[in-house]
């Protein structure tokens, strides 16, 4: 079958790029899987279980970059409990072991310890690029010992992570010899920062394009340090609170309007709303805008600033914006793609986000493919009419606050708004639902979803028949979540080779029994079916007839985990 | 995959639908039309730990009432989802933000005592109802039939028959104007409109 020598399939295979495209290759004929896999650099594991260490570095001798994700979504949600797993340190140990060339490392939703960050900057010469998203366990004193050893550092970036600040001084362990640095992102640390360090930091960094700071940071601050990387492309601002000496807010003004290059904004950990017009002279040109942690700011406020954003693609705002706010963004940003609307703690004040808000946005932004959208109600209605406006969804996410709200106008459930957003947006490849939604939504998600590959589903359905539709309907699912609904046995059991097409299944507080995830376990020795106890006593084996309250199972070639603590059987 | 075989096991009340917390065996229903009533509040149930309830949309109150009381807000683990990180930091703010108000935190009113010299009783202002200097001191001003001229950050209020000076949390009496009015309106106790000569002295500090 190969007309070409190895050389020139190499060649032609490093123009591939994409996971899904490499491992399509990869399945071709032996000489291409063989060719293709010493080749490969960068791998993508979903399930952090699903594979061993060794098994991978077996396969890919080549391996530079490797992302990994541990935790299901739902530990997001603290329906995990603490200690599950997804110890990063074996890898990182494995890889070492290995002589891996490691390169980049992309972690989700993983325990990363101090010492698993020490070894990291120590095992791996050419290291490059640290991104932790969700992650928990480490302290400032594994970023110190990232921050000094390694010498070729060019990113490191830390989103949403549970950080203990031991109060070290991290930044000071950047060397003076330290100038590679292109992207440094440490906004979720809570502790203090020098911030004398961190300008000198930036002055030598000539390459720094993206800079995202902690609310520790302070105007005057951030003002000399922006002052320093007009080069920037990405912002994120610590603190913007106003100081006494209005001279302070005035060069900050100066310096935005020097910033020709920033196109993402985010941060404003600590704002006084009347701050933000120090960021005006940039906003014309901004592609990305974050404002979801911006607690405080009036609607009034928010619409002010985004009448500016005209170039926005991606927004992410508060519901304090309002209906009126998000039918501006409607009328300003007609580029916008990606929007996520979160709910602020602002219980019972009249500026939130309903259906109107949603439908105006659909009517000014076709170009949208990505929502998540937190609001206080939504119609069928309104679904419909968005699933007219935007057939280009790939990735639709509501959750309605009062989680099994029916339609306020008619008191049916949202089967027929959702059904005609899945009936409407054949790329849909992501999907999670909310409201009161019978079995109907899940006939028609099975028949119309021909791209979903993950689904989360609350309080919702009727039977084990909801269930059903959407195992025999979607085939390219690969990921389902599914929490407080009443399906059982019938609907677990009914088509069990299904999981091992896909990556896992999340079941808690459904109907589903001990028992039957013991046959579920028999029959597929290539699944690990893990069931949680968290209130029986480690030692006591639970009745077959007991429901599970969470049980998680995933496809493996790992076999059982060795890691699990007490109170997960992995049957 | 015969469900009949392990059928004839099942306890049927184990499997049956019910509506509640785990452990608990006094709610039942059966068609989500029932559902959909037993979760939402309506005014003549009472409040219980049932479902996913957000009990500010069934409210007893008018909707429209802004400050209506609100019921104890049912709380289910992990709804709405919001990362946990979010919702911790959202929590830690609203607690830094509580701390600073004068009142137990709902920030609904923020009455302050208003002297002015020679007046022979004082006023009272809600300050939450104003967002601004400007909106504040032309209320002042009305009130108290005065005039506190122009603000400048290095004269204060110089040239003007009254200007408006504040004792803040420390016990300090500053000039109002000087510091972002979000952070004025947290350590303000109390109002006191002095005599322009007064304010000078403050003001060439």
């Amino acid at each position: 079958m190969n007309y070409f020598p190895d050389e020139v399939i190499e060649h032609i295979f490093e123009y591939v790029g994409s996971h899904r495209d490499r491992n399509a290759l990869s399945l071709v004929c032996r000489s291409w899987y063989r060719i293709e896999r010493c080749t490969r650099e960068k791998v993508f594991i979903g399930n952090c279980y699903s594979i061993t260490p060794e098994r991978l570095i077996q396969r890919f001798p080549s391996l530079k970059s490797l992302t990994l994700k541990g935790k299901p979504h739902f530990a997001d949600f603290s329906l995990v409990p603490h200690g599950w797993g997804g110890f990063v340190y074996p890898w990182i140990e494995a890889l070492a072991k290995g002589k891996v060339g490691l390169e980049e490392l992309r972690l989700k939703r993983m325990v990363v310890s101090d010492e698993s960050l020490e070894l990291l900057s120590r095992a791996f010469p050419n290291f490059k690029s640290l991104v932790l998203v969700s992650c928990e366990e480490f302290t400032t004193d594994g970023l110190a010992a990232i921050a000094a050893n390694c010498k070729r550092l060019r990113e490191l970036d830390l989103q949403e992570n549970e950080v203990d600040d031991h109060k070290g001084q991290w930044l000071s362990c950047f060397p003076d010899s330290c100038t590679s640095l292109v992207s440094l992102n440490f906004a979720c640390l809570k502790g203090e920062i020098n911030t004398g360090v961190l300008e000198r930091l930036v002055a030598r960094s000539p390459n720094l394009k993206s800079l995202r700071l902690n609310r520790s940071v302070p105007l005057d601050a951030l003002q000399r340090i922006v002052a320093r990387a007009p080069q920037l492309v990405d912002l994120g601002v610590g603190s913007l609170v106003h100081d006494p000496a209005m001279e302070t807010f005035a060069k900050l003004m100066t310096t935005m309007n020097k910033c020709k290059s920033i196109t993402s904004l985010s941060g404003f950990l600590e704002v006084t709303p009347r701050c933000l017009t120090a960021m005006y002279p940039i906003l014309p040109k901004l592609t990305s805008l974050n404002l979801s942690y911006a607690a405080g700011i009036p609607g009034s406020d928010l619409i002010k600033l985004i009448r500016h954003c005209k170039k926005l693609q991606r927004l992410w705002i508060m519901d304090s914006i309002g209906d009126k706010g998000l039918g501006v963004v409607a009328n300003t940003c007609k580029e916008l793609q990606e929007l996520r609307v979160f709910p602020s703690d602002n219980i019972g004040q009249h500026a939130a986000v309903t259906e109107k808000g949603l439908v105006a946005i659909s009517m000014g932004c076709p170009k949208l493919h990505s929502l998540l959208y937190f609001c206080h109600q939504m119609t069928n209605a309104a679904l419909i009419t968005v699933a007219k406006n935007c057939p280009n969804f790939i990735r639709f996410r509501l959750a309605i606050l009062d989680a099994t709200k029916p339609d306020p106008d008619t008191n049916q459930p949202l089967d027929e708004g959702f059904g005609a957003i899945v009936q409407s947006c054949r790329r849909l490849r992501r999907l999670s639902l909310s409201g009161q939604l019978t079995d109907k939504v899940f006939l028609y998600i099975g028949m119309y979803a021909e791209q979903l590959e993950m689904l989360s589903i609350a309080f919702a359905g009727e039977s084990d028949k909801g269930m059903l539709y959407v195992l025999n309907g979607c085939k390219k699912l690969r990921k389902l979540e599914i929490r407080d609904c009443p399906f059982g046995n019938t609907a677990l059991l009914t088509d069990v080779g299904k999981y091992e097409t896909m990556r896992s299944l999340w079941m808690s507080s459904c109907e589903v029994t001990v028992g039957a995830c013991k046959v579920l376990a028999m029959k597929m020795p290539r699944l690990n079916v893990e069931i949680f106890n968290e209130n029986e006593p480690a030692d006591c084996e639970p009745d077959d007839v007991q429901k599970v309250e969470k049980m998680y199972l995933y496809r493996t070639l790992a076999g059982k985990r060795k890691d699990a603590p007490e109170y997960v059987w992995t049957l | 995959m015969e469900p009949s075989i392990y059928q004839s096991e099942l306890n049927l009340e184990a499997t049956e639908l019910r509506l509640g917390l785990p452990g608990r065996t006094n709610n039942k229903r059966s068609s989500p039309e029932d559902r959909s009533m037993s979760i939402s509040i309506s005014k003549n149930s009472s409040v219980d730990s049932s479902g996913p309830s957000n009990a500010t949309d069934h409210d007893d109150d008018d909707d429209d009432h802004q400050n209506s009381v609100q019921p104890a807000k049912v709380q289910v683990v992990g709804w709405p989802p919001v990362r946990s990180f979010r919702r911790n930091s959202m929590q830690q703010q609203k607690q830094k933000k509580d701390e600073h108000n004068n009142n137990n935190g709902d920030g609904s009113a923020m009455y302050v005592k208003v002297s002015m010299a020679g007046a022979p009783y004082l006023r009272k202002i809600d300050l939450n109802i104003y967002n601004s200097y400007s909106q504040l001191l032309n209320a002042l001003q009305n009130l108290f039939k005065c005039s506190f001229g122009e603000y400048s950050e290095r004269e204060g209020y110089n040239g003007s028959e009254y200007a408006p000076t504040y004792e803040d949390k420390d016990g300090d009496w500053m000039l109002v104007g000087d510091v972002p009015w979000d952070m004025f309106t947290c350590s303000c106790k109390r109002l006191r409109i002095v005599k322009g000569s007064e304010a000078k002295g403050l003001a060439s500090l």
